[in-house]
């Protein structure tokens, strides 16, 4: 049975990051569970205080917002990956995004876990973090401070680390929607409930060519990591297989897996190489598909 | 406490697990929650497992405890018509809701259509994982009541089974949507 611990129960952000304020190292924020329950039913971790931020209204929306004309997705950090799933305006504006959340994991954890502990846990497998790397979504933190916005490159920090300070909470992920001459893929393998590689690619198309790639590989290191040089090596080429190829063998090349439950590190590696691949090539397909509609 | 079903008497419970730690500094938390069907109040631990008040306290076996790290869905239970891991939920969570177990499925003393069905397709052998792999596949009917295959491959491949192969319990389900159907 788990130590004993006390839950409270703020109604809003200020005064979920007072009490992670006042409890410091003695807290931790409750969401879903479906990550902080394992490592506290191991005894890894133990805090005499959850906050739960289930209690607060409003943070399990997804919201569309028109800027200047740039349009951007809000998902709210409640959002279970169920609920994202379903999404009708997730679904609508960026399926890729609703199609993922569908694989999470198991029925149950997708009925219980939400995006913002995805995220905030900071674990290696996570199919969320890998996805949002490659589209640049945008992470907004408040606390007792204000509000912060952290790009999902500087999210990322280590193993079960992000950029969040313990007083923070996750209160929005900002997705910018692609626009027409651009798509998204992403690519996994899983041998068990979390994947051993997972793999996203965004590719914008102009006049032929690749204007911009953002390629993001997950599960094979502490964090998802953004493969620059690959990115560097497609910019202004032809969306060809040779391309992706040579892009795919970079990215094999950067991580460094190792052997684990997972797989051998030589068998993640070739994984990568192929994933990338296929997610370069379905990803510029996508957007040339887009581009042609 | 084995009757869960049929009465609307509230169960009252108090929280009766032994601890290392002095009573005084546990913190308890008076609950309602509905358990298959019937109104419960309990007085519980934030720590307590939904698993643990269901088959310590509530007497209701029927959800298993095997991997206890919500993978192999032998604990699945429903918490307000949706699968869940009672291992690794907490039963703070069930505050206010529904919980559906195994042994609320059936009703007047008839079999529920998937359980029907499982017997009619021998879905099962050892039996470990029945429980779990109806409650998903009811949540599944329930929001699908006309799946594919595929569906239900895919609702389905979080709940772990060493016997059947799966042929069986994948037959079972095509059964029991179509036995609803008829059924109106």
């Amino acid at each position: 049975m788990l130590a004993p611990f006390r839950i409270h129960e703020p109604t809003t952000v200020r005064d979920a990051s007072r009490l992670l304020l006042e409890h410091g190292d003695a807290a931790a924020i409750y969401a879903g569970g479906t990550e902080l329950l394992l490592l506290m039913k191991d005894g890894l971790v133990h805090y005499p205080h959850l906050v739960n931020i289930k209690t607060i209204a409003g943070l399990d929306q997804v919201a569309l917002q028109d800027e200047n004309g740039s349009r951007t997705l809000t998902l709210g950090p409640l959002l279970t990956h169920r609920a994202l799933a379903r999404s009708a305006t997730l679904r609508e504006q960026a399926p890729l995004i609703a199609q993922v959340a569908e694989r999470v994991a198991n029925a149950r954890v997708r009925a219980a876990g939400t995006l913002g502990g995805n995220l905030c846990f900071g674990e290696p497998h996570s199919d969320p973090a890998t996805l949002l790397l490659a589209w640049d979504a945008v992470m907004e933190l408040t606390s007792t401070d204000g509000s912060r916005r952290v790009p999902a490159i500087s999210f990322f920090v280590g193993l079960l680390q992000t950029a969040r300070q313990p007083h923070e909470v996750l209160t929005s992920v900002a997705v910018p929607l692609l626009p027409a001459h651009a798509g998204a893929a992403y690519e996994k393998f899983a041998l068990h409930e979390r994947p051993s590689v997972t793999v996203a690619a965004v590719v914008y198309l102009r006049d032929g060519a690749i204007a911009q790639a953002r390629l993001a590989v997950g599960s094979v290191g502490p964090t998802p990591l953004r493969i620059g040089e690959a990115e560097e090596a497609l910019a202004g080429d032809r969306p060809a297989e040779s391309a992706f190829s040579h892009a795919a063998a970079l990215a094999a090349r950067t991580v460094s897996p190792v052997d684990d439950l997972y797989g051998s590190a030589e068998y993640k590696r070739h994984l990568v190489r192929v994933l990338a691949a296929r997610a370069l090539s379905a990803a510029s397909e996508q957007a040339a598909r887009r581009e042609r509609a | 406490m084995s009757d869960m079903t049929g009465t609307s008497d509230p169960q009252v419970l108090l929280s009766g697990e032994p601890s290392g730690e002095p009573l005084e500094e546990r913190p308890r938390l008076p609950i309602t929650l509905t358990v298959n069907g019937r109104p419960v109040e309990a007085v519980i631990e934030p720590r307590e497992m939904l698993l643990d008040v269901l088959r310590e306290r509530l007497g209701l076996t029927g959800a298993k405890r095997s991997c206890d790290v919500q993978v192999c869905g032998a604990c699945t239970v429903l918490l307000d018509g949706l699968p869940v891991s009672a291992c690794c939920t907490l039963a703070y969570e069930a505050r206010g809701r529904e919980v559906l177990t195994i042994e609320g499925l059936a009703c007047d003393g008839r079999l529920h259509p998937l359980q029907e069905a499982f017997i009619d397709c021998t879905a099962l052998q050892c039996g470990f994982c029945t429980s779990g792999m109806i409650l998903t596949a009811k949540s599944l009917l329930d929001e699908t009541p006309h799946p594919n295959r595929e569906q239900i491959r895919a609702a389905l491949q979080g709940n772990l089974c060493r016997c059947t192969g799966y042929w069986n319990i994948i037959e079972a389900v095509e059964q029991a949507a179509q036995a609803e159907v008829q059924g109106g």
